[in-house]
């Protein structure tokens, strides 16, 4: 391997530790949705070694819990991981050319919010074996994290349990609200999407729905709708 | 019908993969369309919103300690603090909360 690569591959592993931390906290409480769906520990960990997404996970886990059929779980995964597509795009135009064709496929194994960030910070066109770096030290924070939240929700009392399930919650608003405050269109959506999500959750006439097909047709509806009425102006980096 | 959870399992795996692989290696240009553009930029708002809330207030021992939980995760974002704390101070109100009701 060229040496290049190697440095590269180090300085991965440098900046995916911090990355793990704070994956080791976030699936440890997906762990505890996991167990609560009724999966094993095993086979927790091994849809986060082989998944690598929270939002997407949690929504895959709340199909499992209502045993939803297999349709229903492909879709609900590719609305919940949408972004992703939008991250691989701009991914594929940061990469290197100088590497071979398979790099691309390695690479699209784990694109996160968090690798795709520091991904694309990487000065200049990036070297795939910084992103492996990347991944060595992010991707077993992951794994492990889930697989302590399945093992030790158990073993917690109540109180703990119910606290530590807040917590991808508390992501999930991390995430929506910063942009948010910077656009009034993103903050009239969220309020928009959460009022509607209550109201099809409340309203008896909407039971029919279970509640994975009811995040796919609001995502659909709602996002639509916006980018209808309010469509972002050319050159916004989405 | 029974379910298998390693199909679903799989069918996680392979449809996230998929959406990650295939702009990677098919699509080298920018996406030019202003609406699918749009469209993929607002569905992570959107589905966020939608998957935490109302869940948020059902997932605690009390509709309150989840209401508080929701309520400081918005300050906090809204001043810039990062993702972790976010999480871990959304949690330390429940916990707290849940001391009193």
């Amino acid at each position: 391997m060229k040496k290049e690569n190697i440095i590269c591959y180090k300085k991965g592993i440098r900046h995916g530790i911090p990355i793990a931390l704070g994956y080791l906290a976030v699936s440890f409480t997906l762990g505890i949705a996991a167990q609560n769906a009724g999966m094993t520990a095993f086979q927790a960990t091994l849809t986060s070694l082989l998944v690598n997404a929270s939002a997407g996970q949690y929504a895959g886990f709340t199909v499992i819990a209502a045993q939803g059929s297999y349709l229903e779980m492909a879709v609900m995964i590719l609305i919940a991981n949408a972004r992703y597509l939008l991250m691989s795009c701009s991914l594929s135009q940061k990469l290197s050319g100088d590497f071979p064709f398979f790099h691309r496929l390695l690479v699209g194994f784990d694109v996160t919010d968090e690798i795709f960030g520091v991904s694309m910070a990487y000065p200049g066109r990036l070297n795939p074996f910084y992103t492996y770096g990347v991944m060595t030290a992010a991707a077993p924070g992951w794994a492990l994290g889930t697989c302590l939240g399945v093992l030790c929700g158990s073993l917690l009392p109540a109180n703990i349990v119910s606290a530590l399930s807040v917590g991808l919650y508390g992501m999930f608003i991390a995430i929506i609200i910063p942009p948010a405050r910077k656009s009034r269109i993103i903050a009239g959506l969220v309020v928009v999407s959460m009022l509607a999500s209550f109201l099809f959750a409340k309203i008896p006439v909407f039971g029919f729905l279970s509640s994975g097909m009811r995040i796919i047709v609001l995502t659909v509806v709602i996002s639509g709708a916006a980018a209808i009425l309010f469509p972002i102006p050319d050159g916004e980096q989405a | 019908m029974e379910h298998n959870i390693y199909l679903y399992i799989l069918i996680m795996a392979g449809v996230s993969y998929l959406i990650r692989v295939l702009p990677l290696t098919l699509i080298r240009k920018d996406i030019s369309n202003r609406t699918i553009r749009s469209f993929l930029y607002y569905v992570p708002y959107v589905t966020l919103s939608v998957m935490t809330f109302p869940a948020i207030l059902e997932a605690t021992g009390s509709f309150y300690s989840g209401l508080a939980a929701l309520l400081v995760g918005i300050v906090l974002a809204w001043c810039k603090r990062g993702l972790f704390q976010v999480a871990v101070f959304s949690c330390l109100t429940v916990l707290i909360l849940e001391l009193f009701l």
